[in-house]
């Protein structure tokens, strides 16, 4: 059969053996026919090796092909630079995300506002320096002022104490709290506020004189206290009331010196706690007598406060042009303190201290 | 994270990458390239060569590994690394030696692979033969190339040729398939005759 069979037939058939399409009977009887006939058996050998030879040729070309292929659009640059490339993006949106939230962080948790507040702190220091100057001045060295200094930048410069020498609103303070002022304003322990002006400034003795000018002001009950210009003895009870902040503060101690700072005779040196914002209140006697004017304290010297003495306070008074006062200055003789009980003196007093705020 | 894993591929044992290398897997070529090319391309640039030789070396050397591992044993006797390190030192001297001048170059790793020269050898024969067989091909000529193409080596049916190239029946197809692998042939033993 095999030897009547013509090349292509046989090689037709090899083709079909080769791509496995024989059936079972089939591949028998081929490979009985290349085993007795070693001529077919050559031919056949011979067609595997060549059509082996052209699909390696084809795979070896897909494979140079892909090598091209892959050295050219692979990059071998180090790891690093290559996710960086690729990742860019994704870093700079992280970067971004991670400085919002941390600034939205510091802002909910007001770091920019302490931060503001603690700036301002710092120019209110200067400014503070800047009174301290004035008042060395007004005692002849550097007697630190302790008017109470609030945000500059806000319309408030800053605050202090005062209290009413007249119940037809004179009010009495210090002047480095209000030399330099554009406006002044008295608040009450029950809060209301009146627009005050300045009647008189007595640099030398830092005192100075309000005139309550608001309409709505109307003149109050007799004042309470008097005024004691003889000097009161060393160790005597002395206390204060003051706004170092925007309640009244109570204060007390005693008085340690007969005479202020480096001597100063116009003033006494006093033991009470007394902090910015103090400068202005009244130094009371236990009998409820205005003996003085709180001014400064030492800051070398723990706990000593200096206060102006009512004799210079009068003297001051005193002085006023006649033509700059709106009706005479009478200062009050009956003294409704004297035998309260320390806590009554104060409730009573309260309604004649102001809190000094100077725009 | 998908970014991520597509820039660091997997470690890849040699098996594996031999494994690829032999199949025309792209990735495994790709991760050839950028495992060993870098040290090929610094050999090469530092001795008198540029980047453009430094690729066609590297290229030809993949082609002695495919070779190697499609025609003769599929293991190597040293690290996949230290093989192709080595092929291609070994082709640049030879290419610098046509060149001409001074020859020399420093060796910093241990380059004694024992089966180089025949894996050499080997590549070169291979390359002949698929020379040969690449301009036999050229000169065979439509519609030759397709029907063989198809046929052999996509493995289509003689009925979907016959469909597609428009013979009017299968046995026609067979006969035109049959003078074509006749006539590669005729060119492909020209070729081999002709190159000794």
């Amino acid at each position: 059969m095999g030897n009547l069979m013509n090349r292509q037939e046989f090689l037709e058939l090899a083709d079909r053996y080769l791509r496995d399409e024989l059936s079972e009977s089939e591949i028998i009887a081929f490979n009985t026919l290349i085993a007795a006939d070693q001529e077919l058996n050559e031919a056949f050998l011979a067609q595997q090796n060549f059509i082996n030879t052209f699909k390696q040729h084809q795979q070896r070309e897909d494979f140079k092909f892909a090598l091209t292929d892959v050295m050219e659009n692979t990059s071998t640059e180090p790891i690093v630079y290559r996710m960086w490339k690729k990742l860019k993006i994704n870093a700079i949106a992280a970067a971004a995300v991670a400085i919002i939230s941390s600034l939205a962080t510091l802002y909910l948790t007001g770091y920019f506002s302490t931060l503001r507040k603690t700036t301002s702190d710092y120019s209110a220091l200067k400014r503070e320096v800047n009174n301290v100057k004035r008042n060395v001045n007004a005692h002849q060295d550097a007697i630190q002022n302790i008017s109470k200094e609030n945000t500059p930048q806000a319309a408030l410069h800053f605050g202090a104490t005062g209290f009413m020498l007249t119940k037809d609103g004179y009010v009495v303070t210090n002047y480095h709290v209000v030399s330099g002022a554009d406006s002044i304003h008295l608040q009450n322990a029950a809060g209301h506020t009146y627009k005050a002006s300045i009647v008189h400034l007595d640099q030398e003795k830092d005192i100075a004189i309000l005139h309550i000018s608001d309409t709505s002001f109307k003149s109050v009950t007799n004042i309470p206290y008097t005024f004691k210009r003889q000097n009161i003895d060393l160790g005597e009870d002395i206390y204060t009331i003051g706004y170092p902040r925007d309640e009244a503060v109570y204060g007390e101690g005693y008085l340690s010196s007969a005479t202020g700072y480096t001597g100063d005779t116009t003033a006494y040196q006093i033991s009470i706690p007394v902090n910015p914002g103090n400068s202005g209140g009244p130094v009371i006697d236990k009998h409820g007598n205005i003996i003085g004017i709180i001014s400064g304290k030492q800051k070398s010297l723990d706990g000593a406060a200096f206060a102006i003495k009512t004799k210079a306070l009068i003297e001051t008074l005193n002085r006023i042009p006649k033509e700059s006062l709106k009706g005479n200055i009478v200062l009050s003789s009956k003294n409704s303190l004297n035998k309260l009980p320390r806590t009554e003196q104060i409730k009573k007093l309260q309604d004649f201290i102001y809190m000094v705020k100077v725009y | 994270m998908s970014k991520i894993k597509k820039i660091i591929a997997n470690t890849r044992s040699d098996q594996e990458l031999l494994e690829g290398i032999r199949l025309g897997d792209n990735a495994a070529i790709a991760y050839v390239y950028k495992s060993c090319y870098p040290s090929v391309s610094h050999m090469i640039i530092n001795s008198r060569g540029n980047e453009d030789e430094a690729k066609d070396i590297f290229q030809e050397a993949i082609l002695v590994l495919y070779d190697k591992v499609t025609h003769q044993q599929f293991e190597l006797s040293s690290k996949l690394s230290t093989f192709l390190y080595a092929v291609c030192r070994r082709l640049w001297l030879k290419q610098l030696g046509k060149k001409g001048g001074a020859i020399h170059l420093d060796d910093h790793e241990n380059l004694d692979i024992p089966d180089l020269e025949e894996d050499l050898v080997n590549h070169a024969e291979q390359e002949l033969k698929f020379e040969h067989m690449h301009v036999a091909l050229a000169g065979l000529g439509e519609p030759c190339a397709t029907i063989l193409k198809d046929f052999y080596i996509a493995n289509k049916s003689m009925q979907d040729i016959c469909d597609k190239l428009g013979y009017t029946n299968t046995d026609n197809a067979k006969n035109q398939k049959y003078k074509c692998l006749q006539r590669l042939k005729r060119l492909f033993f020209e070729q081999h005759q002709k190159n000794g």
